[in-house]
């Protein structure tokens, strides 16, 4: 049983109300979509289930674990791995030595020190490379890649990471059309064995890899359904468009 | 550089140094003096080399590594000064200054010190442990940055206060001299001035070779990992406090290191070996040489600590105009130190025109 099960999570940022969430649940293997205006609480929530932040109140139970009161290493010890928003890959490092760091092993000083890298352990870096297109690219420096493939290779090292819960937030931010689409057969391709979390703005990337969308607005989840249902849902296209007039009236009101 | 010919290149300039040099030295080409302070100069390069993991491979700019190059010193100091026997000024047991100071029982924490086995290991086992204490408070709090530096730079400067202080039973301003010998060699012949000057050079070559092994296994990529992105590595599982801390006490236990082979070469060891300058100019040594590159250190060390030798006897009054000039030059224009200024010409002329 790899279930998420939220319950009555709540996170305050100097007294705005973040998240208040009283019941979210992710099945095991199943691929979430989590949509919403801008300061919904999309990476709020991802923040509180990877250990970045902590609720003031509330679960968050993955398996048999209580995350909320795990340390970050212990999270992903757990089998949960996130995927920032904003790339974040070792820059100066070669595309290899950043899945290497990430390849599940011995996370102690010692065990680094004496590593030696197994044949095994190669093939398996070489793998995730493949299925993430980066096999042409393991021994350039991080740094020079473009922004797509970093975003591919933070995917391919939370990959290495083996999770059984994978957090995703806005893998296809900044991407081209081309890009989101082949991050979205990544990530279809990745949902046969893991649970994933995505958080995603681009609606045309929602609708291709969406089988069931929950809806945050001001830190509470407005609703739950398939992409056919949210999109005709009335209070969604309020929220959106609510928010949309909002940021209109502060432009015209700022100039 | 291939690894074959790095490996040549390290062992050729050895031989050089620690062979033909005392060897010159015996035929009277090179005097005494100069070995001398090129032995210095060996274990200023240790210290450097630690403060090359921590700081530039690492990214902790640490503001103290002075501080434990004298631990190690005050260690070997405090043995050779117990193994003075009656010879001091006063005829006594006791060190002079503690005659001086009307003290009539040894301190406790000096009693080890008899010993040179226990001597060594202390003069290693003390930086390392206070680096582990301390950082283990300090990294663990998540304090990075400039934030670290000011940190470090405040406990050396506490440090160098409590060392001040006659009460500390360490010497006070005046520190630890008068040494006489060290395992029973005379510090005053010419053959143990020799015989440090090749070990310092030894242990330098031993502490290059043991800080190439950590870059080059996987825990010297995560610390560049750490330099990186450090939240990254968080999350992708590690417990970045535990290789902080790691490499905070590698980079003190070498500085202990140097301290203890720097001390019997010059005969004194006083607080102001750790003032707040001299942690700074551990920093100038490496970023001139080159951060993250090891070799970059050793040279920056030797060169910048040659030239002091050269402009505190020709100008004298100059030196700290010049060093800041100097430390400010690089970070604007060459940030990559002497070794990356060296590479780039050795790639430029390496390239077909």
């Amino acid at each position: 049983m790899n279930n998420l099960y939220v319950e009555q999570l709540k996170v305050s940022f100097d007294g705005f109300q973040a998240l208040d969430i009283d019941i979210f649940e992710v099945q095991e293997n199943e691929l979430r979509v989590v949509i919403g205006p801008n300061g919904a609480g999309k990476t709020t929530l991802l923040d509180v289930l990877c250990g970045k932040t902590r609720p003031d109140s509330g679960h968050a139970v993955f398996g048999p674990m209580e995350l909320t009161r795990l340390s970050e290493d212990e999270i992903v010890a757990a089998g949960v791995g996130r995927k920032f928003q904003t790339p974040s890959v070792f820059a100066t490092l070669t595309v290899f030595d950043n899945l290497m760091l990430a390849m599940r092993a011995d996370r102690g000083v010692f065990s680094s020190l004496f590593h030696r890298l197994s044949s095994g352990e190669r093939q398996r870096i070489e793998g995730v490379a493949e299925r993430t297109g980066l096999q042409d690219l393991l021994g350039e420096t991080a740094g020079t890649l473009s922004h797509g493939q970093k975003q591919w290779l933070e995917i391919a090292m939370v990959v290495l990471l083996e999770p059984k819960l994978f957090l995703v937030d806005e893998p296809a931010a900044g991407m081209s059309d081309d890009e989101t689409y082949k991050t979205g057969e990544l990530l279809l391709g990745l949902a046969a064995d893991h649970s994933l979390i995505v958080i995603e703005h681009d609606m045309e990337f929602v609708r291709q890899i969406a089988r069931k969308v929950t809806v945050l607005h001001e830190g509470k989840i407005l609703m739950e359904g398939s992409m056919e249902e949210v999109q005709s849902d009335p209070r969604v296209i309020e929220c959106y468009l609510g928010t949309e007039i909002e940021r209109e009236d502060v432009d015209t009101a700022a100039s | 550089m291939s690894e074959a010919r790095h490996h040549w290149t390290a062992f050729g300039l050895f031989v050089l140094f620690s062979l033909l040099v005392p060897v010159l030295n015996w035929q009277g080409v090179i005097a005494d003096t100069t070995l001398n302070l090129w032995g210095r100069y060996f274990c200023f390069a240790i210290v450097a080399l630690g403060m090359d993991l921590i700081w530039g491979f690492t990214g902790i700019l640490s503001l103290c590594q002075a501080f434990f190059f004298c631990l190690g010193g005050y260690a070997i100091g405090m043995h050779m000064l117990l193994n003075t026997g009656t010879q001091g000024v006063y005829g006594s047991v006791l060190p002079d200054f503690m005659v001086w100071n009307q003290v009539e029982e040894l301190p406790f924490f000096w009693e080890p010190f008899h010993s040179l086995p226990v001597t060594l290991i202390l003069g290693l086992l003390v930086p390392g442990v206070v680096a582990l204490i301390f950082g283990a408070l300090v990294f663990r709090s998540r304090i990075k940055g400039v934030y670290f530096a000011i940190i470090t730079q405040a406990f050396a400067l506490a440090m160098w206060l409590v060392f001040l202080r006659n009460e500390t039973m360490l010497g006070g301003t005046n520190g630890l001299t008068d040494f006489k010998s060290l395992m029973g060699l005379d510090l005053t012949e010419t053959a143990t001035k020799r015989g440090l000057y090749v070990t310092a050079c030894t242990a330098l070559l031993g502490a290059y070779y043991l800080c190439r092994f950590l870059i080059h296994s996987k825990l010297g990529k995560l610390l560049v990992a750490i330099r990186d992105g450090e939240n990254r590595l968080r999350f992708i599982g590690y417990q970045i406090t535990h290789y902080k801390m790691f490499m905070f006490v590698v980079a003190s236990m070498l500085a202990g290191l140097g301290g203890m082979l720097y001390v019997p070469q010059t005969g004194i060891i006083t607080p102001g070996r750790m003032d707040v300058q001299a942690s700074i100019e551990i920093v100038v040594w490496t970023a001139v040489g080159g951060r993250g590159t090891l070799v970059g250190a050793m040279v920056g060390a030797v060169l910048i600590n040659l030239l002091y030798s050269f402009l505190t006897g020709t100008f004298p009054g100059t030196w700290l105009y010049f060093l800041g000039a100097l430390f400010i030059g690089v970070v604007l224009f060459f940030p990559e130190g002497i070794v990356g200024i060296a590479a780039r010409l050795t790639n430029r002329q390496s390239k077909p025109a």
